[in-house]
């Protein structure tokens, strides 16, 4: 539990940094009041303009209370859509969320299990064709194969929609285009771009730490206590695997929330990725800080989770011996 | 003679290779019977392990059993496919395997562990094998085994770990069991009390033991018969008692003289024949007209080291691993510095060479004054030339990517002790001195045996012209008859040199040969310091005692006389 404790500690210290950086660039970007003021304003309103604002405080006081309208959900209004930033991230995070669960649900359930297979069979034919395959998966840009995949199933077979999010239907609270088949066919092709490039990462991972393990003194030992081979493989071996392997699935996920950027826009995604080339086009100042804010937190909370899942996995972490 | 449980029949082991097949094991011949202990001796590269994984089914990758048979009571195991020799794993056959601390997953509890395998092996519902789980543990004397059972294996000290092993093995009620080197990675006090358990277990049962191992103390005190094999070929066999005390061929003989002696010193290592190189004048340099007195003086020395938190807000704690009020070493003399794993037998030493800084007290050279002293530069450096280290392992304290002369020409050059033009013919000499060709330098260390390796370790250090060697397990990874070359270097370089050392060591035999006086630790204090014939002759301390006691001697303590005379 100690152990827990301290990492959520240190998560919290974390995000303070990552709300300065996002506090810092308002700082450094230009005065605000010139971007929201004409040029015929007076010099007296400007400075009523930036005493309201609480431009004149000193910057820690500016500083606690941009964190604390932080934490609050409140990250001010976007220059360019002139709406709540909260919201609009609101709007566009279901979105996401559902393109990087369908596409990590893939990849895991393709990936675990052909690490495995490959990690046994590291000799066989299938085994080779996949670590093949997988080395394509790893190198192919995704705007590439999005395109290709449009191509494909879009123009010339006409099976599946080539941009944007279909219909959404809520089932037990949730909304999400998941649930319908119109929705399932808009997403099944940006999924498959962002899940080829994790299953191929994850799978050789998988793969190489498998090897590892077979090498072991106690999978040599549950041989010789004469244990199955599917208990060998499954039971002993696989769980020594995950520790690493749930670090990289964990820092993979965070990372297709926040930069899926390329396939979202090559699929016209209506996702956080679209939204970031936005603000960046636009200079959207607090729409930039607050994706900011939002991808540090993405990682943070990924990162505490891995961090959870080490204790179940590993009785060591719990007892302190390592 | 009809109860035969396993034997082999001029079983050769194969490794094939691009090159040439290598053949680990040619035509090897031997028997088991229920309730005996077989020992299988040899040093390392003999094939003994081969044999035991053979035996097993477990040859690893690319071995093949390219010849013979091996039975198990009538059957032969060479023809069986391997799903049926899958079927004898742990049912028929158990294995042990030598380091207790690897040979169990980490993850599982051990109760988890013993139960899956005695429910899997035996057939029964998981409640009951975890049931039939506590008394197994129970049965090789894991105490309060019921609650150990949800503990995970690093809860458990190495001896505990040995005997869940064995548990683990003896879940299927195997026949034959083989134990390959079982207690070489345990303590002395330890090793004594596995191997009486395994001897119990064989009587108790009627088991058959093969015991693979390369330490002739362990055959000595456990094996009812004995297997000598060197380069995959049987040497010799016969009662243990017999082979030991009255071996017929040359490679027997030259093994167990190479042992050094528990009981005394033997005079090849107290009166070493005195060599001279003419790299000695140059090791000399600078080293005339030394005084007398304490080389080294350690007083009121402690190290601790932190433990993790208790709680959030807690205090980390520590564990004061040393804690002595005073050590030293004359100008000239051999200190050994025995004790088990975790005495802090190796802290200290380190301590004493300023490798790392002591927690409280002070280290005092004679020549350069309190190590916290010494502040500038040139002083550091001058006190870094004169303390030397040798460790343990050969094979991680080189840098395999550096030839062996510039690992031995980069001291003398960064100390400025020789002219770049002369420093290969100093190497070469240093290398002859140390008794390797003055021309393996241009080679790799990986091009080198263990020994060769130590030998270039010893040299390394000697190129600096130290005047104190701290030796930390320097023959711990070495074969028995390396082992007995590498002490009689070192004593002999003592000898020609003058040189003050510190030898830390868990091998009590090993010590007595090399000491002039002898520290023992237990839990980070010295227990007992004497002249070493005193202490090992007559022992003051309970601790040291029983250490003497338990360490297993290969020749029995009365005999050693006639087996001497006899080889």
């Amino acid at each position: 539990m100690y152990f827990l404790l301290a990492r959520l500690l240190q998560a919290t210290i974390v995000m303070l940094c990552v709300a300065l950086v996002g506090f810092l660039v308002f700082q450094f970007v230009g005065d605000p009041v010139l971007s929201l003021v004409g040029q015929e304003t007076s010099v007296e309103d400007r400075e009523a303009l930036r005493e309201s604002l609480g431009l004149n405080d000193p910057i820690l006081v500016q500083y606690a209370r941009y964190v604390v309208n932080a934490v609050q959900g409140d990250f001010g209004i976007s220059y360019s859509f002139n709406r709540d930033v909260s919201e609009m991230i609101a709007d566009r995070l279901p979105a996401t969320i559902e393109l990087v669960m369908l596409s990590g649900v893939l990849s895991l359930l393709l990936a675990i299990p052909a690490g495995i297979y490959t990690g046994i069979r590291r000799k066989g034919g299938i085994a080779q064709t996949i670590m093949a395959l997988s080395v394509i998966g790893v190198s192919i840009p995704s705007f590439l194969l999005g395109i290709l995949l449009i191509l494909v199933f879009s123009v010339w077979l006409n099976w599946l929609p080539s941009f944007g999010r279909g219909d959404v239907a809520v089932v037990l609270g949730f909304r999400s285009s998941l649930f319908t088949w119109d929705g399932l066919s808009h997403a099944l092709m940006p999924a498959a771009v962002l899940c080829l490039f994790q299953l191929g990462v994850i799978l050789r991972l998988i793969r190489a730490e498998m090897l590892e393990v077979l090498r072991t003194d106690y999978i040599r030992f549950a041989w010789a206590r004469g244990l199955p081979g599917g208990r060998v493989y499954f039971r002993h071996a696989l769980k020594n695997t995950l520790v690493p392997v749930v670090t990289a699935i964990g820092l993979q996920l965070s990372s297709l929330f926040a930069f899926s950027i390329i396939t979202e826009r090559v699929f016209q995604w209506p996702g956080m990725g679209s939204l970031l080339l936005h603000a960046i086009g636009q200079s959207d100042i607090p729409l930039l800080a607050a994706y900011l804010i939002f991808v540090g937190l993405v990682f943070t909370i990924s990162n505490l989770v891995v961090d959870a899942i080490y204790v179940l996995i590993d009785p060591r972490i719990r007892h302190g011996a390592l | 003679m009809t109860d035969i449980l396993c034997k082999t029949q001029d079983l050769k082991i194969t490794f094939p290779h691009r090159l040439g097949d290598f053949t680990a094991v040619h035509g090897f011949d031997m028997e088991v019977r229920r309730g005996e202990i077989v020992g299988l001796i040899g040093e390392s590269g003999a094939g003994k392990s081969t044999i035991g994984n053979a035996i097993m089914g477990l040859l690893s990758h690319p071995g093949v059993v390219s010849g013979g048979r091996i039975e198990l009571e009538g059957e032969n195991l060479v023809d069986l496919s391997d799903t049926a020799m899958a079927r004898l794993r742990g049912g028929r056959i158990g294995m042990i395997f030598q380091d207790p601390m690897t040979s169990l997953n980490p993850l599982m509890t051990v109760g988890d562990q013993l139960s899956e395998s005695i429910a899997i092996l035996q057939d029964l519902p998981l409640a009951q094998a975890r049931q039939m789980a506590a008394d197994r543990l129970d049965g090789v004397g894991i105490p309060d085994a019921a609650s150990r059972m949800g503990q995970y294996p690093h809860e458990f000290s190495g001896g505990m770990r040995q005997r869940v092993v064995i548990a683990l093995a003896m879940a299927g009620d195997p026949d034959l069991l083989i134990a390959d080197e079982p207690t070489t990675a345990l303590d002395v006090s330890v090793q004594k009390q596995v191997l009486d358990l395994i001897r119990s277990i064989c009587v108790e049962r009627s088991l058959g033991v093969i015991l693979v191992t390369h330490d002739m103390g362990v055959i000595a005190e456990t094996a009812d018969r004995v297997y000598v094999m060197r380069y995959g070929k049987l040497v010799e066999t016969g009662p243990t008692a017999q082979v030991i005390h009255q071996p017929t061929q040359q490679y027997t003989q030259d093994l167990i003289a190479a042992i050094p002696s528990i009981d005394h010193r033997e005079d090849r290592f107290r009166n070493p024949a005195k060599k001279t190189g003419e790299i000695d004048q140059w090791l000399l340099q600078g080293h005339k007209g030394e005084g007398s007195g304490d080389y080294v003086t350690a007083s009121a020395l402690t190290k601790d080291f932190a433990t993790k938190k208790k709680s959030f807000w807690g205090k980390a704690g520590s564990f004061r691993a040393v804690d002595i009020p005073g050590l030293s070493i004359k100008r000239g003399e051999v200190l050994g510095l025995v004790g088990e794993s975790g005495s802090g037998k190796s802290t200290l030493g380190r301590m004493m060479t300023g490798l790392i800084p002591p927690s409280s007290g002070s280290v005092r050279y004679g020549d350069h004054g309190l190590m916290t002293d010494v502040r500038t530069r040139a002083a550091r450096k001058a006190l870094r030339r004169d303390v030397q280290v040798v460790f343990q392992d050969p094979y991680s304290s080189l840098n395999s990517r550096m030839r062996v002369d510039h690992i031995l020409a980069e001291p003398i050059r960064f100390h400025g002790l020789a002219e770049r033009e002369e420093t290969p013919r100093l190497v070469g000499a240093l290398l002859e001195r140390v008794g390797l060709p003055a021309d393996s330098g241009r080679k790799f260390p990986h091009q080198f045996s263990g020994g060769q390796r130590q030998r270039i370790c010893i040299a390394r250090a000697l190129s600096v012209r130290p005047r104190f060697l701290l030796c930390d397990e320097p023959t711990s990874a070495l074969d028995v008859s390396i082992q007995a070359d590498m002490l009689a270097l070192l004593m002999e370089l003592r000898r020609s040199l003058g040189l003050t050392m510190l030898f830390v060591s868990h091998d009590l035999a090993v010590v007595r040969q090399v000491s002039d006086r002898v520290a023992v630790m237990k839990q980070g204090q010295i227990v007992e310091c004497r002249a070493a014939e005193a202490l090992y002759d007559a022992p003051e301390n309970e601790y040291t005692r029983m250490l003497l006691e338990t360490a297993p001697r290969a020749t029995g303590h009365e005999n050693t006389q006639n087996m001497r005379r006899a080889t």
